[in-house]
């Protein structure tokens, strides 16, 4: 029915951020409200062609509120929905990205982080925003949330988030640094019938026998689409398997927060995705993501070029946690590395993961990424722990 | 049988409800329940197809309506029930999409996406329950309280100049504005059924007693008292310049006010969809 | 008494149509909407008291109601409802 293509097949020089939009239609995403935001805008601008060309929806919100809005409606009405946003937009979306969490909306919301907070460093890239990610709409829910090092990675992520989302019908991010959104790199888009696509379940009995929030045994419902005669009632507020508020039970409100919490923890080893550099051997290890994970595979080299066996673990889900990888490694490590471009935020989780091993964190903000030099002195000194 | 069995059983309007939930916990004399049941019998008289129907609704009293009628329905976030309208209405063109929520969620916290969606003429229609102040948190001022009125902020006397919401909705741009009070349950219905069936955004303000709260602090009595004094101030003035039509204690012009057509946002979109694909085949 | 039978005519008590009169006493939280804007005065307080401590509305007497709606229409409850009848008067269920 379109003409235009709607996976670019093919080998591209591409810009992070435009990368992450072909993601999106590559996933099946028909659907993108957003607002302009520095570094993020360049995807907006993207969608706002490219959705017309494939018979999508392209809606610039008046804020980020009603962006976020729009795609938990555009979700229930059937459609892949995202947005994209950075810092200061992100805060505004946390609101509804908690209505996301609590009426088990599929959505995926890109974050392309700045020097923060408040209205922060808009053209510098950082880290600060992953905390948020996971804590930052009042309220017990789990999200799942992708850290891409690299242009590819915007494009295969943004396919994962949607993937993932559809799955746990959950709020799903893409934490990418300004650095990988604004960075020109190569990327292979494949043919469409090689990416993997996941729908939502949709129920498999009649309308008269459907409990709208009543989960399977993987702790997620399926999700009747609002048109198909389902008559789902959402709501925000505590509600039973009906759908109906509830929020005189605390029985019903320790269920529900339990199972919003549980249908990620229960299946994080399906979710949690890691990637290890000379780790198998390692002394000292790096855990980093996005751009400060760049920066140390070259400390890693340079640490084992000066003797010491350094090594990396990437993480490529930031949330879930890879709580077991982490302890797993710290066991037979003598200390951690934890650079970041913020003042310490995933170095919290890895502190607590790895329990008694020191944790060396390497703090950087500004905007100027870490220096693999600077990785690689911490490095020195952790190896001498 | 219990009330809700012989409600459920006998009652005309009883497919259209989730009776299993009545009843309603709206107070003694308020007009939430009036507005629910002319919505509901506007759907009747319309034959509409209630699976394509999608209620949206705030926080609030009136709020509760879309946990009420049975169809697809969504309870949104204070504020944002016209901006996640939005998103079903683009993302499925083939819904119907009645927005029903109260003064404060659409004009104060809300405000912003009402103007943006009565701009963009984005197809639905919007039922404002007005009773001039925040009832389900306990009576606070809001964008619509009268000045001088009592509400539990405004213990000296409101000294806000309340919104004209009539004038409001026609300003940005909706293609129909009308005002009723509940006591006009023929007209309001009968507008009810003019909105859904035109197309773009359109809008019907409906003034709705709030006898325990708003009511008892402002010393109007009890609720018959309330709908006597709305049946007292009020004129019908079909075509009357909203920008004039100001609520006061002594005074509510109700009618239809703006009743125009303009391309929606969904029309203008598929347009240049078209426009676009034919200039993809031919480049 | 209420303002409409100060202006009801009798040429307005023709029925609009055959309807028999229902209400749901337990729903009624007595509001007296009904009995105050009824335009042919037909209803009035009954002396039952239902659960919730209140006089339910009753019929002044079975020809009275002509079948408008409106108490249908203004009563915040849902408590009322005409069910439409046939030309024999045999009810017919409402659903």
């Amino acid at each position: 029915m379109t003409m235009q293509r709607e996976v670019l097949t093919g080998k591209h020089l591409m810009q992070g951020d435009v990368a992450c939009a072909e993601g999106a239609i590559a996933a099946g995403c028909r659907f993108f409200a957003g607002y302009p935001i520095t570094p993020a805008t360049e995807i907006a601008e993207r969608m706002s062609r490219r959705m017309v060309e494939v018979g999508g929806i392209y809606v610039q919100m008046e804020d980020e509120l009603a962006s976020m809005a729009a795609v938990i409606g555009a979700s229930w009405a059937g459609a892949k929905a995202m947005t994209a946003t950075s810092g200061p937009g992100f805060s505004l979306m946390q609101e509804n990205i908690g209505l996301a969490a609590m009426t088990e909306t599929p959505c995926v919301v890109v974050n392309i982080m700045r020097g923060a907070p408040s209205t922060g460093q808009p053209t510098e890239p950082g880290q600060q925003d992953v905390m948020q990610a996971q804590w930052g709409s009042h309220g017990d829910y789990d999200v799942i949330a992708f850290a891409p090092s690299s242009v590819q990675e915007m494009f295969d992520l943004t396919i994962e988030c949607f993937n993932m989302a559809e799955t746990y019908r959950v709020p799903t991010f893409l934490l990418a640094d300004g650095f990988i959104g604004h960075l020109w790199e190569r990327v292979i888009i494949p043919p469409p019938e090689e990416i993997k696509i996941v729908e939502r379940k949709k129920p498999t009995v009649p309308p008269e026998k459907y409990v709208p929030f009543r989960p399977d045994d993987d702790l997620v419902p399926p999700m009747a689409n609002f048109g198909d005669g389902y008559k789902v009632h959402v709501t925000g507020l505590t509600h039973d398997e009906h759908g109906y508020p509830r929020t005189d039970d605390p029985k019903v409100q320790f269920e529900l927060v339990q199972r919003l919490c549980e249908k990620i923890r229960k299946n994080a080893d399906k979710i949690v995705k890691t990637k290890e550099f000379m780790l198998e051997d390692a002394d000292v290890a790096v855990i980093a993501y996005g751009i400060a994970s760049r920066a140390s595979i070259s400390a890693v080299r340079k640490a084992r070029e000066a003797g010491v066996k350094a090594g990396l673990l990437r993480l490529v889900t930031v949330w879930p946690f890879p709580e077991k990888t982490v302890a797993e490694l710290a066991n037979r490590v003598k200390a951690i590395v934890v650079p970041e471009m913020n003042y310490g935020q995933m170095v919290r989780e890895v502190e607590r993961a790895a329990k008694e091993t020191p944790v060396y964190f390497l703090p950087k903000l500004g905007g100027e990424p870490h220096k693999p030099s600077e990785i690689f002195e911490v490095l020195r000194r952790a190896e001498k722990t | 049988m219990t009330v809700t069995q012989e409600f459920e059983a006998h009652h005309p309007l009883a497919k259209y409800l989730r009776t299993e939930r009545f009843p309603h916990i709206w107070c003694e004399g308020c007009g939430n329940g009036i507005i629910l049941g002319c919505f509901v019998k506007a759907l009747d008289e319309l034959k509409i197809d209630m699976d394509k129907l999608v209620v949206v609704s705030g926080i609030g009293c009136i709020g509760r309506a879309a946990g009420y009628v049975r169809c697809d329905s969504f309870h949104t976030t204070h504020g944002r029930p016209i901006a996640l309208a939005t998103g079903i209405r683009l993302a499925n063109p083939k819904l119907t999409i009645a927005v029903i929520s109260g003064d404060g969620d659409l004009f104060a916290i809300g405000g912003n996406h009402f103007i943006h969606a009565a701009r963009r003429n984005i197809d639905m229609t919007v039922i404002c329950s007005n009773n001039f102040n925040y009832g389900m948190t306990g009576g606070q001022l809001g964008p619509t309280t009268p000045l001088r009125s009592y509400t539990t902020t405004s213990p000296y006397g409101n000294i806000e100049h309340p919104f004209n919401l009539v004038h409001l909705a026609a300003a940005a741009g909706a293609v129909y504005v009308a005002r009723w009070t509940a006591l006009h349950v023929q007209r309001l219905t009968e507008s009810i059924k003019k909105a859904l069936q035109k197309k773009g955004f359109k809008f019907i303000e409906v003034v709705s007693p709030c006898p325990e709260i708003y009511g008892r602090r402002n010393k109007f009595g009890k609720a018959i008292d309330m709908m006597r004094w709305l049946k007292d101030v009020s004129e019908i003035r079909h075509g009357y310049d909203p920008s004039e039509a100001e609520i006061t204690r002594e005074r509510i012009v109700v009618g239809e006010f703006v009743d125009i057509e303009k391309p929606t946002y969904e029309e203008l979109l598929q347009k240049q969809f078209f426009k676009i694909q034919e200039k993809l085949k031919g480049g | 008494m209420s303002l409409t039978t100060l202006t009801t005519p009798a040429v307005r008590r023709k029925k609009i149509q055959e309807v028999k009169w229902h209400v749901i006493e337990d729903f009624c939280k007595g509001c007296t909407f009904c009995i105050e804007f009824c335009p042919v005065n037909a209803l009035e307080e009954s002396d039952k008291l239902n659960v919730k401590g209140v006089h339910p509305p009753k019929l002044k007497s079975e020809d009275a109601c002509i079948g408008c709606g409106l108490c249908e229409r203004i009563c915040p409850e849902f408590a009322i409802y005409l069910e439409k009848v046939d030309k024999e008067g045999e009810g017919e269920e409402q659903r």
